[in-house]
């Protein structure tokens, strides 16, 4: 759990992040929206200590960050930035090996992790362990640099737009990719982005930001719903606001009875896919498989806009 | 060109300068024309060889303490704590470069005597600005997200310098010291006027008795050996450059 309670920084007259409190639960995913020169950064800087607060506390599980000397704080939590920051003149395995080296692990625990890491993220340990950053895609990049900031298991994991730099095609796969492990390793993140389709997708809460104020921190679907202020309404979209609720939701929570004809969409996928399907092809329903092929049902054009509305 | 060309004319330039200061005698023939009165062809009053390599280590201290005191101060001076002594250690290396050699002899020899001493603070004044200006430039153009994920990894400041900072900027000041070796190889010859044992004897010797095969056998071993030696560096700088991955700027 990471408790943030009156942080406030100044740079002599300019106050970049302004009395801000939220609570992140353990083992979920918080996203900090904002413009650019919200303070949305500096914010999550303060967490690990790269930036010293001017007043406040920030609390991790209970205790307050200042207890440690800031180095062998950063070492417990995982930070991953923009454009990877990848150690150029070291092979992919040392760079993730890089915290559990500092940290003074020994040899065959360090290696085991680096191998376990690079093979989560499809790169062959023995092929991409010994080359240089330099030699590899955009994309394998990115991986290395998120694998280089969970090596040391960290509960926490700080993310400054860690997909800034991904054509979308990527972009997708990598969110996909972090979910899954955030699922597996339980880790709790903290996500800087200025996208709120990002923030969406992968928030459990999100936190917008506004001139180093936090405008509102609530779960996507309120965001969405309820939007707090008229900055938060302009950051959402008003004409993508009922694409982002619907790409919050299922497909099969959204199944009705009876059937459809043609291919069948499954229930995993977002219902906005499904609509986006459903719009394409001009149909007014489609049928639903459930994740071992059996039919489960349809969703239909009318279902979906019903579901697409502002909620009561 | 072909591309062992290059090679093959190094690889002779090595040959011949090994051959012309261990067995001077076999060019004789060669440098006859040059003399008049039946003068000495082949420098006489010392071995090519021995002047050969108290030359080369004459400038290889100055150039170990010129690049230690260099990169330590640049090194202070990008440091938050010391940035205030940038622009005085700016000036004061600037002075050391702008002062020239033979006045620091001049100034060197009443302090410490005749001999190598005075040769070594005149090459060392003179070598430290390029090695200074090339590791400031090379501390202060790291790439800033590399920098900063070595500081949210959790690296200390001198884990930072030893492990990320000087490791990147390693090309770089090899250029600067690689300038510095070349001006020192040249300037150590003024040397011999306080009588420090350098190539410079010869090519003194030559001008005090109008010998000009003396004068050019002394000049041609100190350009071969500058040569030779820019080349190397310059190899050695490109390695790394290429194991620093920065090798694309």
């Amino acid at each position: 759990m990471i408790e943030i309670e009156g942080i406030t920084k100044r740079y002599d007259a300019t106050t970049v992040v302004d009395d801000v409190s939220m609570v992140i639960e353990p083992r979920t995913i918080a996203v900090i929206v904002g413009t650019s020169g919200s303070g949305k950064t500096t914010l999550l800087r303060m967490i690990n200590r790269l930036v010293e607060p001017t007043s406040g506390i920030i609390k991790l599980d209970g205790a307050d960050n200042r207890s440690l000397p800031g180095y062998e704080l950063r070492r417990s939590i995982g930070y991953a930035i923009q454009g990877h920051g990848l150690f150029p003149h070291r092979t992919v395995a040392q760079n993730i090996a890089t915290v559990p080296v500092l940290l003074g692990w020994d040899k065959d625990r360090i290696k085991a992790r680096v191998d376990e890491l690079m093979t989560l993220y499809q790169l062959d340990p023995e092929a991409f362990g010994p080359r240089y950053p330099h030699e590899l895609s955009g994309g394998q990049q990115q991986r290395v640099g998120v694998a280089r900031a969970l090596a040391a298991e960290p509960n926490v994991l700080l993310m400054d737009e860690p997909f800034g730099a991904l054509d979308p095609i990527i972009r997708n796969k990598a969110q996909e990719d972090l979910l899954a492990i955030q699922k597996r390793f339980g880790t709790t993140i903290i996500l800087v982005t200025h996208d709120m389709e990002e923030a969406v997708h992968m928030g459990d809460k999100i936190a917008v930001m506004d001139a180093g104020k936090l405008v509102q921190y609530a779960k996507p679907a309120e965001i969405l719903a309820k939007p707090a202020s008229a900055f938060v309404e302009t950051l959402v979209g008003a004409s993508e606001r009922p694409f982002r609720l619907l790409s919050l939701g299922r497909v099969r929570d959204a199944v009705e009875k009876g059937s459809a004809e043609g291919e069948a969409i499954p229930g995993d996928a977002s219902q906005r896919d499904a609509l986006a399907e459903l719009l394409w092809t001009g149909r007014p329903a489609l049928p639903v498989k459930g994740a071992d092929g059996k039919p489960l049902g349809r969703v239909t054009v009318d279902g979906l806009v019903k579901r697409a509305a502002r909620p009561a | 060109m072909k591309a062992w060309l290059p090679s093959l004319l190094r690889l002779a330039l090595v040959m011949l300068l090994v051959a012309f200061v261990t067995n001077p005698g076999w060019f004789v023939p060669l440098l006859k024309p040059l003399t008049e009165n039946n003068a000495p062809v082949i420098y006489n009053q010392g071995s090519l060889l021995t002047l050969t390599l108290l030359h080369l280590r004459t400038v290889l201290i100055a150039t170990v303490a010129a690049t230690i005191v260099a990169v330590a101060l640049a090194i202070l001076v990008t440091r938050p704590a010391g940035a205030e002594f940038l622009p005085l250690s700016r000036s004061l290396v600037n002075i050391g470069q702008t002062f020239p050699p033979v006045a620091v002899l001049a100034l060197a020899v009443p302090a410490v005597g005749f001999g190598e001493k005075p040769t070594l603070i005149a090459l060392f004044l003179y070598g430290l600005l390029p090695i200074f200006e090339n590791a400031l430039t090379g501390l202060t153009t790291l790439p800033a997200n590399v920098v900063e994920a070595a500081r949210g990894a959790g690296m200390t400041g001198w884990q930072r310098l030893t492990k990320v900072e000087l490791p990147l900027s390693a090309p770089i000041i090899l250029g600067g010291i690689r300038l510095s070796v070349v001006i020192s190889l040249a300037t150590a010859t003024i040397g011999s006027t306080v009588a420090a044992k350098t190539l410079g004897e010869v090519i003194i010797a030559g001008l005090l008795s109008n010998n000009l095969a003396f004068i050019l056998q002394g000049g041609l071993i100190v350009a071969a050996l500058a040569v030779l030696i820019y080349d190397g560096l310059s190899a050695i700088e490109r390695y790394t450059a290429r194991r620093m991955g920065r090798e694309a700027e």
